[in-house]
């Protein structure tokens, strides 16, 4: 139980109930961003305090928190975010991807695959995908609602011009359920497909920008591309220097002062389960 | 002798002037004529009778205020004082031609394109109206260094025989002409006025203002005398 | 020709407030046809353009468009979708400013390719080769296609615009004083290239502007507009050589040599 004088996850019920509303809104409307009244966090805004919000709404006593940032479970933001829902909330963390029925998460998706039950919670710092395209709110509402998204394209158009191939990386558009636009948070393009279709429920909170969306489980999400440059998320062409994986998401580091390079799984998690597993390098 | 191309009937055009506080200049007053094909009708009188008015208003560009001016289009009289821009329009493309006394130049487009333009209009292929421009070109001794170029810094004269060029590129059933020769030599006068001839005898129903009565002796079959009106109240 | 107007605007009016910007204009635009519409600056001009292209609302009255895709349709009533659609697959508008009408931190085969990408292209290699294809017509060296705008020169701009605008072959394009900011020697160039598009593509045009010149070289029919309302329609010879209204003749008075 909480030793704190907070109420249960830190938020009033009225506001819970409030967010909740929200995303069963965003969860009837695949990729529909809805707005919500963004509250002050004990945190800077920009920090994950929509991701925060989310899972203050969600969160249940029974409930196994994961928190990961970059993938790794052990960065300040994510300790911190961790520290504070086992204070306000009293609820069992875990760093094990299987085991946690909620993964607060900034920049990935864990490699291990996800299970029907799991509510995977984005900390999104720009919702809106056409933001660097048009400036204005009221006409990117607009171009949602016609689904008027050519312009989208734009800017992968570029990418190919300048560089033979689409070279963004990360937070690169999605169309969901055939129908929305969606940015999916700064997430590698290589976590992508991991949306597509997952058993799981993904729920996106932008605290600073006061929008909130999700994908419901077993819904199509489709990375943009065109017919002659399809989609192909770039990743390192290395192996993991710890477990040897050659189908993760790669971390580039410098081990020495003279630049050798290496990579390491950037799931500490899953790097961590291969290697206990003797499938070290 | 076959149906008139051209039946004017008690045609009228007065110009009010509302700028000079609604002056009115009479010009033309129930003036009546018929042109058949094969006929070149000269008109004559002093300057300011109305002899360009009444080519104007045969063209569309002058609105009468009074009577009908029918041309035959398609086999049919259609009268230019009432119809639509649209069959005015139609009517310039197939059935009238108007050779001006000066070319109006439109810029960067060469020589031979403005020559081809009136067949191109009419459907015809670009490459076979720019082949027939070139001909034209070629009769009309314009230098064929010039026919890629736009007019817009060719002499008078040069300009004049583009403006030939482009006025008989086009087998039309009437043909209004205004000074065709004013700016010519005497050999390029000569093939100006060789145009004309070809175009009557082909059946054309013509209607010219030639100021040179030698001219006038050459080609026309007939005049037709217009005097200034009277100053209306 | 065919027998059946483009569009037809019947007896339409916008007002703000208790100004009359357009009072009851009325008129058709048939395919294949350019139609100016001259007159001094707040004559109405500009504001009857933006309310056929819908970036306005009529007070009152009818536009009829003759749509490929949805037959004829009252632009009036027409719910927004379906407008933007037609606004992006049918229409074109070139905006005077042509900051306006492009994306100048987006590269020139960009904002070519959009119009494509809008209407539903998804092959690169195709969409290059359009854009490509339409910088030459418009005399943009190719070699400038992943350069922005904002590096070229007004007249280049405007011309990216009307690349822009015609690339998607549409079937009715409003053009509001196409050649208005420009130098006059870039003007001649831009109004030679509109004219050959215009005839090449067999292009429907309304272009607004008071430029009697511009009217004179595109149009074959111009409607006269004073104080919102048309005082005189006609043949563009008929209405600059022999004008009938007060204000036609005081427009056509003013100027050298249209």
């Amino acid at each position: 139980m909480s030793a704190t004088p907070y109420n249960f996850a830190y938020l009033d019920e009225q506001t819970k109930r409030e967010i909740r509303r929200a995303l069963l809104k965003a969860l009837a409307i695949p990729g529909h961003q809805v707005p919500f009244a963004s509250r002050e966090m004990p945190l800077a805004r920009g920090w994950g305090t929509g991701g925060m919000q989310v899972t203050a709404a969600v969160i249940g006593r029974d409930d196994v928190l994961k928190v990961i940032d970059q993938g790794a479970d052990d960065t300040t933001n994510a300790v911190s975010i961790r520290q504070f829902f086992t204070r306000v909330a009293g609820v069992r963390t875990t760093t094990r991807t299987e085991e946690a029925t909620i993964i607060q998460t900034r920049h990935r998706i864990p490699e291990t695959p996800l299970r029907p039950g799991q509510i995977m919670v984005y900390q999104v710092p720009q919702p809106e995908p056409l933001w660097r395209l048009e400036p204005s709110r009221a006409e990117t509402r607009r171009l949602h609602a016609l689904a008027e998204y050519g312009i989208m394209h734009v800017k992968l158009y570029e990418d190919i011009a300048r560089h033979g191939r689409i070279t963004l990386a990360y937070d690169y558009p999605v169309l969901v359920h055939g129908r929305y636009v969606m940015a999916p948070s700064p997430i590698p393009a290589f976590d992508n497909p991991k949306l597509h279709r997952s058993p799981a429920i993904h729920l996106f909170g932008a605290g600073r920008e006061k929008r909130l969306y999700a994908v419901p489980p077993h819904t199509d999400v489709v990375s943009l591309a065109f017919e002659d440059h399809p989609f192909r998320p770039w990743k390192a062409d290395a192996a993991c220097m710890l477990c040897g994986a050659t189908d993760s998401y790669l971390d580039e580091i410098l081990i020495d002062d003279r630049g050798t390079r290496r990579f390491i799984c950037s799931d500490t998690d899953w790097c961590e389960r291969r290697r206990a597993k003797g499938k070290a390098a | 002798m076959s149906d008139p191309a051209i039946v004017v009937e008690g045609l009228a055009k007065t110009f009010t002037l509302h700028l000079q506080g609604g002056v009115r200049l009479p010009v033309l007053r129930d003036l009546s004529l018929a042109v058949f094909p094969g006929e070149c009708l000269a008109l004559v009188g002093p300057s300011g009778a109305g002899k360009s008015t009444l080519l104007r208003a045969l063209y569309g560009t002058y609105l009468p205020h009074g009577g009908r001016i029918l041309v035959r289009h398609h086999g049919e009289l259609i009268d230019i004082a009432s119809a639509d821009p649209r069959r005015i329009l139609a009517i310039r493309r197939d059935t009238v031609g108007y050779v001006s006394q000066f070319l109006r130049v439109i810029p960067r487009v060469p020589a031979r394109a403005i020559v081809a333009e009136p067949l191109v209009h009419r459907g015809e292929s670009e490459q076979a109206a720019l082949r027939a421009a070139d001909a034209m070109l070629a009769r009309l001794n314009l230098p064929e260094r010039l026919w890629h170029l736009p007019p817009a810094t060719f002499s008078g004269g040069e300009q004049q025989r583009v403006n030939l060029a482009r006025g008989f590129i086009a087998p039309y059933p009437i043909m209004l002409i205004d000074e065709p020769t004013a700016s010519l030599d005497a050999v390029n006068a000569d093939i100006a006025l060789s145009f004309i001839e070809e175009a009557r005898v082909r059946g054309a129903a013509i209607v010219g203002i030639f100021h040179d009565p030698a001219v006038r002796r050459r080609v026309a079959t007939r005049e037709f005398a217009l005097a200034p009106l009277a100053e209306a109240a | 020709m065919t027998d059946a107007p483009l569009l037809s605007v019947h007896d339409l009016s916008v007002r703000f407030g208790a100004l009359a910007a357009v009072d009851g204009v009325s008129f058709d635009l048939w395919p294949g046809e350019v139609l100016a519409i001259v007159g001094e600056s707040g004559s109405g001009k500009t504001t009857l353009l933006r309310a056929i292209h819908g970036f306005l609302r009529p007070t009152a009255g009818s536009i009829r468009y003759r749509s490929d895709r949805f037959g004829e349709v009252e632009l009036t009533v027409l719910d927004e979708p379906r407008r933007r659609l037609l606004a992006r697959t049918e229409w074109g508008f070139v905006h005077q400013n042509p900051r306006d009408g492009l994306r100048l931190s987006h590269s020139a085969g960009a904002n070519v390719g959009e119009r494509l990408m809008a209407a539903g292209a998804r092959h690169w290699g195709n969409i290059r080769a359009q854009a490509l294809v339409w910088l030459d017509r418009v005399e943009i060296d190719q070699a400038r296609i992943d350069d922005l705008p904002r590096t070229f020169s007004g007249g280049m701009q405007q011309r990216l615009q009307i690349a822009r605008v015609l690339v998607i072959n549409p079937r009715l394009v409003l053009m509001d004083e196409p050649t208005g900011g420009l130098d006059v020697s870039v003007q001649a160039r831009l109004l030679d290239l509109i004219r050959r598009l215009v005839a090449e593509l067999g292009l429907s045009v309304i272009v607004v502007t008071h430029d009697l010149g511009v009217a004179r070289l595109l149009a074959q029919r111009i409607l006269v507009m004073q104080r919102g309302r048309v005082v005189e329609a006609g043949l563009t010879d008929q209405v600059l050589d022999d004008p009938q209204h007060p204000y036609s003749q005081l427009l056509v008075s003013s100027v050298l040599a249209a």
